[in-house]
């Protein structure tokens, strides 16, 4: 018996030694496993994510014109100057009233049409689906083309149709400085409404049938299984699309910029990336751009963190 | 096998050659924005003549659509690349591309046998804005000058003297008045471009304060709230009140502003020397004779001379490291016998000596009159002044036309940019 005990220890003293040794070599490849696929995203990220945004920071305290060395240096100097430039504060209104009006119309007219494509019976659903979602598909530029031609004052289809229609109808100029801004969030509701549709409806089919069946097997009515089962198991995919759209709404830059003509009369219509581009980059000014980037990351960045920490961090955890 | 082999050899032995051969030559990468079918033509044609009188020599040509021209210029300046040759209107934008040293100066060129090429030119005044601290970086191939281009036939209609325009602003709101009652949309706008629209508040400042009040303003003795651009403000404001322009007109481009009057849709337009050629893109043979030009009215009590000029052109500055047949190009580009064949098509002459072809055309003529004599000449404030400040001109008095700023608010939106722009 203690033979075999001995030999047995023995053993196990040998296989753990092996063990160990093992682990050490498994040790070993696993790093080199992960270096082998981190290692390169790591270096794109880093040479061409983390390094401009350094640069960023280190040109907004220039007072720079993109030429030659940086010489002119300004401590806070752009930064005070952005904050005291009254198109900066009016660009940051106009962006909080886009981002309200998706937040507030867009996501729920989004999903109140996803919920009766999906649900009802409708006579061909599947054509008006794909019709809604073709506007998504097409480029930002090319949409933004379009929408000139059809808001022309003059002779845009708009106007055309609203005039055969009304009565004493006069031209309304919807590009103007009074209705620019709703204008184009009409437009940015057309481009972007089918791909938050589509985003639901996905999530709608994940909606197991049986749940909305047994609710409706309890006496629940129609109204009363969307309310409590059906929207509050979407919920992972409605906090995602308006995380989408708040950052959405900040970015969006290249069809506010071709319609309204580089943010609008009298920056009525002129928003915070249209800002930075026209203020920074055309007016050869890209220290001052630099310092609105950095402020626009700033906040970006300190909202995408607190957003993901608090709001969207149950759907990650299993 | 042997022949294969033999091939091979060939082959390789031809790579060689060739190659070292492309070392022999040299290329010139040449940016220019002249996208009109004819222009660009012509451009080509030059190039190959200049190829095939200089072997070695190969021209690289980049046709750029203007803003596509100036946002990619900006890319490649700031790598520190410029193109050997390209489009340049001289003035602020120009100089600080010279600052940053990114252009080569062939002020040694311009001056060489007595200062032959240099003097060559009659537009010495757009020569002096390819100019800095005695250093010259490129020169000009057609100068002109904005002024009214109206239509004579539709002045006659509204029972106005065709052959004598007006002079005076009296005399010029009268004839608004005599076209609008005649049924006829008096002055061609597209305010949504910017510029056009900021041509008629900067001529105005420029009757009204002359060279003083601007270079006062520029170095910061004064001011560009001054009395002179507030009143500047006030003109182009009445005219926008009296229904001068045409309907919509904020929401009309450049191209439906020359699109209006070449099909005779409006009398006049304040403009620059290309709305010829444009009017022939819109109706084959433009306006014909019917066409005539006149300078900006005189304002009564205006400090300027009726003389002084807001104007402008294309000229081609030179990149710091273009080799010396880049200059040669430039130089070939700008002779006498290039600038008269280039007259027919769409350039009106820099150089003295070519002038005599626009003398059946009194369009032109008058233009070069008005450009050789201007007493002061000022290049477009986007060119002239830092493009922050050119910037904020053009949106500022687009407000002011559009109704939603005061002449004062416009004044003082240019002055605070002016500030922060202008402070040294």
């Amino acid at each position: 018996m203690s033979l075999v005990n001995t030999r047995n220890l023995s053993e196990v003293k040998l296989a753990e030694d092996q063990i160990r040794r093992d682990k050490r070599t498994t040790s070993l490849r696993k790093w080199l496993t992960v270096a082998f696929f981190v290692v390169p995203g790591m270096a794109v990220f880093t040479i061409f994510v983390l390094n401009p945004i350094a640069q960023s920071v280190r040109y907004s305290f220039y007072d720079w014109n993109g030429l030659g060395p940086l010489t002119d240096y300004q401590e806070f100097g752009n930064y005070e100057r952005l904050f005291a430039h009254d198109v900066f504060i009016k660009s940051v209104q106009h962006t909080l009233v886009i981002m309200s009006l998706s937040l507030l119309i867009q996501l729920p007219v989004a999903l109140a049409v996803a919920l009766s494509v999906s649900r009802g019976a409708l006579p061909g659903r599947r054509a008006f689906r794909a019709l809604l979602f073709i506007p998504y598909v097409f480029s930002e530029i090319i949409t933004a083309i379009i929408w000139l031609y059809v808001l022309h004052p003059n002779d845009g289809l708009v106007n055309t149709v609203l005039g055969s229609l009304v009565t004493d109808y006069k031209n309304q100029a919807w590009l103007g400085a009074d209705l620019v801004l709703y204008s184009v969030f009409a437009v940015l509701v057309w481009k972007y409404f089918g791909f938050y549709m589509i985003l639901y409806m996905a999530s709608i089919q994940n909606v197991p049938k049986d749940l909305e069946e047994a609710a409706r097997m309890d006496g629940a009515t129609e109204l009363g299984v969307l309310r409590h089962i059906t929207v509050p198991l979407m919920g992972p995919t409605i906090r995602l699309t308006i995380y989408l759209a708040i950052v959405g709404s900040i970015q969006q830059f290249a069809i506010i910029w071709i319609l309204t003509t580089g943010g609008g009369i009298n920056n009525s219509a002129q928003v915070i990336s249209t800002y930075l581009y026209k203020y920074g980059l055309q007016r050869f000014k890209p220290g001052y751009g630099s310092a609105i980037a950095v402020v626009l990351f700033v906040f970006t960045f300190a909202f995408s963190i607190l957003y993901q920490q608090f709001i969207m961090r149950r759907d990650y955890e299993d | 096998m042997r022949t294969k082999l033999s091939l091979f050899i060939m082959a390789i032995l031809m790579v060689i050659v060739s190659s070292v051969s492309a070392q022999d030559t040299v290329t010139i990468k040449w940016w220019h924005i002249n996208t009109n079918t004819a222009e660009g033509a012509f451009w080509q044609t030059i190039a190959d003549e200049f190829v095939a009188a200089n072997p070695g020599v190969t021209i690289e040509i980049t046709v750029l659509e203007n803003e596509a021209f100036k946002s990619r210029l900006f890319t490649v300046m700031q790598s520190g690349e410029a193109p050997d040759l390209f489009q340049s209107w001289g003035g602020g934008v120009l100089w600080e591309f010279a600052e940053a040293g990114l252009l080569r100066n062939i002020a040694p060129e311009l001056d060489a046998n007595d200062g032959e090429w240099r003097n060559s030119f009659s537009a010495q005044a757009a020569l002096n804005l390819f100019e800095l601290d005695g250093e010259s970086y490129g020169v000009p191939w057609t100068w002109g000058a904005v002024g009214m281009f109206y239509n004579k036939a539709l002045f006659e209609q509204a029972g106005l003297d065709p052959e004598n325009p007006p002079a005076t602003w009296e005399e010029f709101v009268a004839a608004i008045e005599a076209l609008k009652e005649a049924g006829i949309t008096p002055i061609s706008l597209g305010g949504k471009d910017k510029w056009p629209g900021h041509f008629w508040w900067v001529y105005a400042a420029i009757r009204l304060g002359g060279q003083e009040a601007f270079l006062n303003a520029y170095n910061r003795t004064g001011s560009f709230a001054d009395e002179p651009f507030v009143k500047a403000g006030e003109y182009v404001q009445s005219l926008v009140d009296m229904g001068a322009f045409p309907e919509n007109f904020m929401a009309l481009t450049y191209g439906d502003q020359f699109t209006l009057t070449a099909n005779g849709g409006a009398a006049m337009e304040l403009m620059g020397q290309w709305s010829p050629g444009n009017y022939n893109n819109v109706v084959e043979g433009g306006l014909g004779d019917d066409l005539g030009w006149f300078p900006f009215p005189m304002i009564p009590d205006g400090l300027g001379n009726p003389g002084d000029v807001l104007g402008g052109g294309d000229g081609y500055a030179v990149g710091a490291n273009a080799p010396d047949a880049t200059i040669d190009f430039l130089k070939y580009l700008t002779s006498v016998d290039v600038q008269r064949r280039a007259a027919e098509v769409w350039v009106i002459p820099t150089v003295g000596e070519a002038e005599d072809v626009v003398t059946d055309n009194p369009v032109f003529a008058s233009i070069i009159k008005a450009r050789n004599e201007a007493p002061y000449f000022q290049l477009y404030y986007d060119q002239f002044l830092p493009p922050a400040l050119g910037g904020e001109v053009n949106d500022a008095v687009e407000s002011l036309l559009a109704g939603l700023a005061t002449p004062e608010e416009t004044a003082a939106r240019i002055e605070d940019m002016a500030s922060f722009e202008l402070e040294d």
